[in-house]
């Protein structure tokens, strides 16, 4: 029934405990004599410690202890693998070094932590980790991948693709080579990472985690404890954004849950801002070649996309950037290839939009580069090589309504006022240029279940262990729950981010909707079905209809074709003497799946203002198009999608963590050094929803809007950039100081 | 400058010279240490634990409308008093560090980044954080403040983390009288970082509160 008709805007349901200052975030729980652990980093990043005095801190106020590698308690399950990404397999064979967090003195990265200090208070755990010292043998380090894109490796499982001919490239027309450049971008949600453990027996553990998926980091302390996991109890309902960062447990995570069992006491790790730039990953610096080809109609011939990206020595990470170059277009010939270089760096993990978004900007930067080169309009080129089926596995989309999407998006922000000349549109004395890119990403549907409790008195209770990081999952939730059951929303109460409670993905992957939507779908279906049963069985006051006579809304059963013929829920509840109606349901995705391609797609439109003194870009206006099925909760996915798009300006703008590569260390690892944009940086921002339901990936027809949001977006005001100013900035951020270069 | 080149003087005694001042003090005296004992105290690091007692003072701030008398040591800061030890913890840290406006609370009407505040120079203050926001606040049937209506209302948020600080600028922005146009307020809410990127909606939120003209 959701997937007829459009639903409506509602709040989201924890709107209230989040103005007033009631919601619950990990770091916000007390517990009765807790105390507070504090991190001290390494000072370099590639040695050995060599001596390590932590006598001064041990003998400071409060101190109840200072953990090194020398003393550290043991983590039973170090001789096991841990630390596995969530809900991925185990971590990937052999790499060059082992990250055991204090466990040896050797330092593998700038900020390794090297000491946990633990206090009765914040404060003086904080001047205690101040007097910990240490002296290293230091060896050079490597952090620089531009240095070293010529070493990188093939990483196990993703091979090189190719379809067609591997030399096409040299027999084309016109073509095209050029570099694209990520820099290492943080997640840096506003809530610092950390972790607050407490034993509550030898062998049970409760833990507030900032984590994407309370299942995952339950799953990694059973592992890292040999604990039975139904043992440890995980509790993220309020989590201060994730965009990937918590989707995996950290090893400073599972250092002070051992810790807190060997002082005996409950401990808090609350980590600074300078730590989650090395502590809790990031999107990897990736540098970008692609080569295209097209001919005079305006067809594409090949396209050939080559990544590489760094990692840690002690972990191969990898992601999906060239991905997006294998399906997007009708393109007869293509291969991609993707590298990973080793360096002396902390591991990074997926970051919003993750290897799509970085393999985005340069694929949709050389679309717009090709499309000049063609004297094609930007729309037109991408429509000529529009395709309907999936060129890389040759099945069908399983809906893709993206023509319609570049429509309304051209519509909505004034494509038609572009010029094509490039640095011809002038305001004053700002240059005006429109840009646009297609964003595209898997919609998946993986395994969850969900709980729903129908009670007499009308209410409904919905349960998943589903962490909401942002995005309105509960409100998401409530709408279909309500869809199914036709109880009204404000009787709908949504509980998650809770072991307790059915098992669910991580919330990542742009995938929770279509997962544990539908099983919260399905255990709604049953509570209806099962009233349907009663309602029409002997005895009933509906008995002889046929189920499907029946419709069920606001707690009322009725038959179409006998007005005034009306049970309510509640007395026949009360009838079959029921007080409540449970149902529990796993939901996955069906062999129906198979058989089709399953993306969700965007499209980002920018305006952009640029200053040709200055070399100043501001992003004007923005227009995001979102083609992902049936939306469930139009307000918070307007939001997610508005939420895209200033990661997407600090993106293409202002976000670069730097690195002094004589040191290995971070020279900006702040909010006053590391931009993301800020008020002042975003305009208000047009939000269109195709809003057409799928109709293969679930009961709902919805696909996922998180990555879409983001992925796209700083090509667009790249490709917006070159129109205001003829200039082509390749590499990201777009800083005044690169477009001045080109402009004089 | 040149009247007061070492301003910490008096405040930071390194190790050395607290251990001379507590060899001497009648702190340790009062105790009734013989002189060797009190030596052997210094010794097993037992002076830094006395000492860390002797530096709790005492602190007496209005917060939300109540009076607190709180013992404190003179480094913690506003944020950290009342997170950590009054359990407001409506109010956040996002960076400790002035950078993020997570931590945005009212000191006698003014807006200011409770981690940049140490809780010591708002003795007499009057402090409010989100939880004293509204009026009428009888927990969770109260009515709600006209600002957090609207952030419901426009959903001025997503994770919710950077919320009670915007909610609290953004208050304090229109008493400002800087919340004349959409572009006053970004200029002017820009110390508030929203990662999750609900910036358009916070301004439409904003707009709509200083538009009804409702008082703040
Ligand atoms: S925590 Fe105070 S400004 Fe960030
Ligand atoms: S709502 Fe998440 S940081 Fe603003």
């Amino acid at each position: 029934m959701t997937k007829e008709t459009k639903n409506p805007s509602i709040d989201r349901v924890d709107g209230r405990m989040k103005v007033t200052g009631g919601a619950n975030y990990f770091a916000d729980f007390e517990l009765p004599s807790m105390a507070y652990c504090v991190l001290v980093g390494s000072e370099i990043a590639r040695g050995t410690i060599s001596s390590l005095d932590t006598k001064k801190a041990q003998g400071a106020p409060g101190v109840l202890g200072v953990f090194t590698h020398q003393n550290m308690p043991p983590i039973p399950g170090w001789d096991a693998p841990i630390g596995g990404q969530a809900d991925g397999p185990p971590p990937k064979p052999k790499t060059e070094e082992t990250y055991r967090i204090l466990s040896s003195p050797k330092i593998l990265f700038d900020g390794q932590p090297i000491a946990i200090v633990v206090a009765d208070t914040y404060e003086r755990a904080t001047y205690a980790a101040s007097l910990v010292k240490a002296t290293y043998a230091k060896q050079a380090s490597r952090t620089d991948l531009s240095k070293h894109v010529a070493e990188g490796i093939a990483p196990g499982g993703s091979g090189d693709y190719s379809r067609g001919k591997a030399d096409a490239h040299q027999t084309a027309p016109i073509t095209l080579e050029a570099n694209y450049t990520i820099p290492i971008e943080v997640h840096n949600p506003m809530e610092l990472h950390g972790i607050l453990a407490h034993w509550t027996g030898p062998d049970k553990l409760m833990i507030y985690a900032k984590t994407q998926g309370v299942n995952a980091t339950q799953n990694a302390m059973a592992q890292a404890f040999k604990l039975d996991p139904k043992n440890i109890h995980v509790h993220t309902e309020f989590m201060g954004g994730g965009f990937g960062m918590g989707l995996r447990t950290w090893p400073q995570e599972t250092a002070v849950v051992a810790i807190a069992r060997k002082i005996g006491r409950p401990l808090k790790l609350v980590m600074n801002r300078s730590q989650m730039f090395t502590l809790v990953g990031h999107r990897p610096y990736t540098v970008q070649t692609i080569r295209m080809g097209a001919d005079q109609t305006g067809k594409l011939v090949s396209i050939n996309h080559a990544a590489t990206a760094e990692t840690a020595r002690y972990e191969d990470f990898t992601e999906a950037t060239v991905n997006m170059t294998k399906f997007m277009y009708a393109c007869p010939n293509v291969s991609t290839r993707y590298r990973i270089v080793r360096l002396d760096r902390s591991v990074p993990i997926w970051m919003r939009g993750p290897g799509e978004a970085t393999g985005a900007f340069a694929l949709e930067s050389a679309m717009d580069e090709m499309a000049h080169k063609l004297n094609l309009d930007p729309i037109e080129f991408r429509l000529r090589n529009y395709t309907e089926t999936d060129p890389e596995h040759n099945r069908p989309y399983s809906s893709k309504n993206l023509r319609e999407a570049y429509e309304k998006g051209a519509d909505a922000i004034g494509w038609n006022n572009r010029k094509p000349q490039p640095g011809s549109l002038r305001e004053g004395n700002w240059l005006i240029g429109y840009g646009m890119s297609t964003g595209v990403f898997n919609a998946f549907r993986w395994e969850a279940s969900a709980r729903a409790l129908l009670k007499a008195d009308g209410s409904l209770t919905v349960q998943s262990a589903v962490t909401d990081i942002g995005p309105g999952t509960g409100t998401a939730l409530t709408m279909i729950a309500h869809n199914v059951l036709g109880v009204p929303v404000e009787k709908i109460k949504v509980e998650y981010g809770d072991t307790s409670l059915p098992k669910a993905p991580s919330q990542g992957g742009s995938a929770i909707v279509s997962a544990v939507g539908s099983a919260v779908f399905d255990a709604c279906t049953a509570i209806k079905q099962a009233l349907i049963e009663l309602a029409v069985k002997d005895g009933s006051s509906l008995a002889g209809r046929q189920a499907d006579e029946l419709t069920l809304a606001n707690g009322i059963l009725s038959v179409e074709k006998e007005p005034g013929k009306k049970l309510t829920v509640s007395e026949l509840m009360q009838v079959n003497k029921l007080t409540v109606i449970d149902r529990t349901k796993e939901s996955k995705a069906g062999p129906d799946h198979q058989k089709y391609s399953m993306y969700s797609f965007s499209v980002h439109f920018v305006q952009v203002r640029v200053n040709p003194l200055t070399g100043v870009v501001r992003v004007a206006k923005a227009v995001s198009v979102a083609d992902s099925g049936r939306i469930i909760s139009p307000k918070t996915a307007a939001s997610q999608m508005i939420g895209g798009v200033a990661g997407g300006i600090g993106m293409a703008l202002t976000e670069e963590a730097v690195i002094d590569h004589r040191f290995g260390r971070f020279v900006n690892n702040n909010f006053a050094d590391y931009h993301v944009a800020v008020h002042a940086d975003v305009p208000a921002i047009e939000t269109i929803m195709i809003d057409k339901p799928d109709p293969i990936i679930n009961p709902m027809g919805a696909k996922g809007m998180g990555e879409i949001a983001l992925i796209g977006f700083a090509g667009a005001v790249a490709n917006a950039v070159f129109n205001a100013t003829g200039q082509r900035v390749r590499d990201l951020p777009i800083t005044p100081d690169k477009v001045m270069q080109k402009l004089v | 400058m040149a009247q007061n080149e070492h301003p910490g003087d008096e405040l930071e005694m390194p190790d050395a010279s607290r251990r001379h001042f507590l060899k001497q003090s009648s702190a340790l005296a009062a105790l009734a240490l013989a002189p060797t004992a009190a030596v052997k105290a210094v010794d097993t690091g037992w002076d830094q634990k006395i000492a860390a007692a002797f530096e709790q003072l005492p602190l007496q701030v209005t917060i939300n409308g109540t009076v607190q008398n709180v013992s404190i040591e003179p480094r913690v800061t506003l944020l950290d008093l009342l997170r950590e030890q009054l359990h407001l913890t409506g109010t956040k840290k996002g960076c400790d560090h002035g950078q993020c406006g997570a931590c945005t609370v009212h000191v006698d009407g003014q807006r200011v980044n409770a981690c940049l505040t140490l809780a010591m120079t708002t003795e007499g203050s009057n402090v409010t954080t989100i939880e004293g926001l509204a009026t009428n606040d009888h927990g969770a049937t109260a009515r709600l403040h006209p600002m957090q209506e609207a952030f419901i209302k426009h959903d001025g948020f997503q994770c919710g983390y950077c919320t009670p600080g915007q909610i609290m600028s953004a208050v304090a922005c229109i008493r400002e009288g800087h919340a004349d146009s959409p572009e006053e307020v970004r200029e002017y809410m820009s110390g508030n970082i929203c990662r999750c990127g609900a910036y358009a909606n916070i301004v439409e939120a904003i707009m709509e509160v200083k538009q009804g003209g409702k008082k703040v």
